[in-house]
């Protein structure tokens, strides 16, 4: 796949950063012309991925978060959220559906949303370390070259 | 205000608006307990028909309010959940706990 265009950036994991991140996305992926509901997909999917990192990866800390888009020929889009938190002590578990350490309000369903308005999530954690969740979704665009 | 609450009759109506995230909701969650407790609702009805956005912190804002209404002895009723939500919905196996009313219904309910 060729790269058509790409960015990178780095915030606090205080929550009321939540909506700036998946805003951002929204944004720069706009230049491909989504439709609202890819649009929609998208910044859901992000603000899942960026609320895990702030409730889970740094529970009882502020780290950096880090994300990057790439946009790629044929309007594929793969987004990167990366931690240096705590890490995932058990991957297949916490994508399971209703699994959740987050506490009452928490739904437990971040990874099943990822999953859902996306096409593809891919999550690789080591405990102490970090995790990273990639996502990628092609886009019916109504923009042939970016 | 991103939350309104409308109490009438011994039931409590707390309007949402804007967007739903981890961040936003714990704020709705605290002004809708506060004035559960303080009014003791028979119903509480959730209404989301100004939401612009959720993410699955709306999902858990709704089973947090269920479990505060079954501590209260009341329910919990869900009004008008946008379109572009309703997948969520349907992910998060709610809608078998029958909480979800169209808005029209809310009227009837009450007549």
């Amino acid at each position: 796949m060729k790269l058509k265009n790409e960015m990178s950036l780095t915030f606090e994991s205080r929550s009321s950063n939540e909506g700036f991140a998946r805003s951002a996305v929204a944004s720069f992926i706009s230049q491909l012309d989504p439709t609202i509901g890819e649009i929609t997909d998208i910044k859901t999917a992000v603000s899942e991925a960026v609320t895990n990192c702030i409730v889970h990866a740094y529970k009882e800390s502020v780290g950096q978060i880090y994300i990057n888009v790439k946009v790629y020929e044929g309007a594929v889009v793969v987004i990167k959220i990366k931690d240096k938190g705590c890490g995932i002590h058990d991957v297949k578990q916490a994508m399971e559906p209703l699994f959740t350490t987050g506490g009452e309000e928490r739904a437990g369903l971040g990874f099943a949303v990822m999953q859902s308005f996306t096409d593809k999530v891919k999550v690789i954690s080591k405990e102490g370390k970090g995790t990273t969740v990639t996502l990628e979704k092609r886009l019916m665009s109504r923009i042939k070259d970016v | 205000m991103d939350v309104k609450i409308i109490t009438d009759h011994g039931e409590m109506t707390a309007k949402l608006y804007g967007e739903i995230d981890h961040h936003r909701a714990r704020e709705m969650r605290e002004m809708i307990d506060s004035a559960a407790e303080r009014n003791k609702p028979s119903i509480l009805y959730l209404d989301f028909g100004g939401v612009t956005f959720m993410d699955s912190s709306g999902i858990g804002l709704i089973m947090g309010r269920y479990r505060t209404m079954n501590l209260l002895g009341g329910e919990v009723r869900v009004l008008n959940i946008p379109k572009s939500m309703e997948r969520m919905v349907e992910l998060s196996g709610l809608s078998a706990l029958n909480l979800f009313a169209k808005g029209s219904e809310k009227n009837e309910v009450k007549k």
